[in-house]
């Protein structure tokens, strides 16, 4: 059954210290009105999983900015300054991995799969410490599951039973993380009536999700 | 097409790197000079660009007011799509890096080595910015160029062994800066050809790693289209 919730429910349902996995790709695809909510609610100690750590004002950066992250999981945090500064500085742990590899761990962890194999990252500082199995001659990394305490959705539609649809490229990393978290959260652009979203055009099946943010208009 | 005339460093290596696309590719353009690369193509040759965020089909900037903020490309800049494009999620798109489906990807360089090694992801102590999927990109795609300045700050780039940390193991195919066309091989990194108007003893001072010359190199052809 899908409760629609209020942001500030939704807020006070994520503790400090939890793992918190975002969409997006440079902000395109991030849920922006859980991630303002959630800067603005002070939380600490968040491990956020997120592809690139966008700017300092789009995707996951207002979180950050506010000094809300302990630990960023994600493959690039180029043109963020503030986190740029936070990592210098040991206020935030920066974990990077290889996209590719991001969201393939993530799948796994969603899919029930203990790992996957991958040939990226073999031979680089990537591959320290990890595991190298050796496939019919050629050698793979074995990179473990990600999954999350929370994973919030950004969506185009949504519909009664939590069907979701997303747009263009902001589709990116939302289907797969909506599978890898103990709760998901969407935040769609429209709340649809049911039958309005095809069953070919679902691209999150409504059994997936938990939590949908209550319209407020 | 761009006027020949006036070419800045960064439009010879992009116009040199677009002589390289086949017709009826699947392409990925890093950020930087590689994205140059499609404005040096004319419009028919059928080929796809991909970026990492899930779009197979990336057309040009959109008209000023007509963009839209789910549709961007890698650098996250707004983008729109050309007829029969397709979107795909990021596992999907990764899956056509890695699973050999990608013909051909360009990436920008801090340091390539005469083994063909690429580094662009970090230098260690000054600047993290991450690999992104350039990791991905240059141990999946069938063929890997990279389009780069020659040096940076008057040092080389193209150095005996790379000083930063690589993103592959995986040897390139070709590197292509303003001043020479190189490619790595068992035996060494030869000198293809020479920038407009560039000689071999020019390329030969301002790279650091040994170049294979071998009999006469000529220069660059930017008259030619893809």
């Amino acid at each position: 059954m899908h409760l629609a919730i209020s942001m500030e429910e939704a807020v006070d349902m994520i503790p400090d210290g939890a793992r918190v996995m975002l969409s997006g790709f440079m902000g395109v695809g991030t849920p922006d009105g859980l991630v303002r909510a959630l800067a603005a609610s002070g939380k600490k100690d968040l491990t956020v999983l997120v592809n690139d750590a966008a700017r300092p004002h789009t995707g996951v950066g207002p979180l950050v900015t506010a000094g809300c992250v302990r630990k960023f999981i994600g493959s690039h945090i180029g043109v963020n300054p503030v986190v740029q500064e936070k990592m210098r500085s040991g206020e935030l742990e920066v974990e990077l991995v290889p996209q590719g590899t991001f969201v393939e761990r993530i799948r796994a962890g969603g899919m029930g799969l203990g790992g996957i194999l991958t040939p990226t990252g073999i031979g680089t500082l990537i591959a320290e410490g990890k595991d190298v199995i050796e496939i019919d001659g050629k050698q793979f990394l074995l990179e473990k599951p990600l999954r999350a305490d929370f994973a919030l959705i950004a969506a185009r539609s949504c519909d009664y039973v939590g069907n979701l649809t997303y747009m263009l490229s902001a589709t990116n990393f939302n289907p797969i993380m909506a599978l890898s978290a103990d709760v998901v959260i969407a935040e769609p652009e429209e709340i649809v009536p049911v039958g309005v979203i095809p069953p070919d055009a679902v691209k999150t099946p409504g059994i997936l999700v938990d939590h949908v943010i209550k319209r407020t208009v | 097409m761009k006027d020949l005339v006036v070419m800045d460093p960064k439009e010879i290596i992009a116009r040199r790197v677009s002589l390289e696309i086949r017709p009826k590719t699947l392409v990925n353009l890093g950020i930087g000079i590689p994205t140059l690369v499609s404005d040096h193509l004319t419009e028919n040759l059928g080929v796809f660009f991909q970026s990492e965020n899930g779009v197979v089909g990336l057309g040009h900037r959109p008209a000023e007011g007509m963009t839209d903020r789910h549709l961007t490309d890698a650098g996250g800049t707004f983008t729109s799509a050309v007829p029969g494009a397709s979107i795909i999620d990021s596992a999907f798109s990764f899956g056509l890096i890695r699973g050999g489906h990608l013909d051909l990807t360009v990436l920008g360089g801090l340091q390539v080595d005469a083994q063909g090694h690429l580094a662009n992801w970090m230098i260690p102590g000054k600047f993290v910015p991450g690999m992104g999927g350039a990791m991905d990109l240059v141990t999946g795609a069938k063929k890997v160029i990279v389009a780069m300045l020659h040096s940076a700050g008057g040092v080389s780039k193209v150095v005996p062994e790379c000083t930063l940390p690589v993103t592959s193991q995986r040897r390139v195919d070709l590197i292509v800066t303003e001043l020479a066309v190189m490619a790595p091989l068992d035996d060494g990194l030869y000198l293809l050809e020479t920038g407009p108007g560039v000689s071999v003893d020019e390329v030969v001072a301002a790279t650091d790693a040994d170049l294979i010359i071998k009999g006469d190199v000529p220069q660059m052809d930017l008259s030619r289209t893809a």
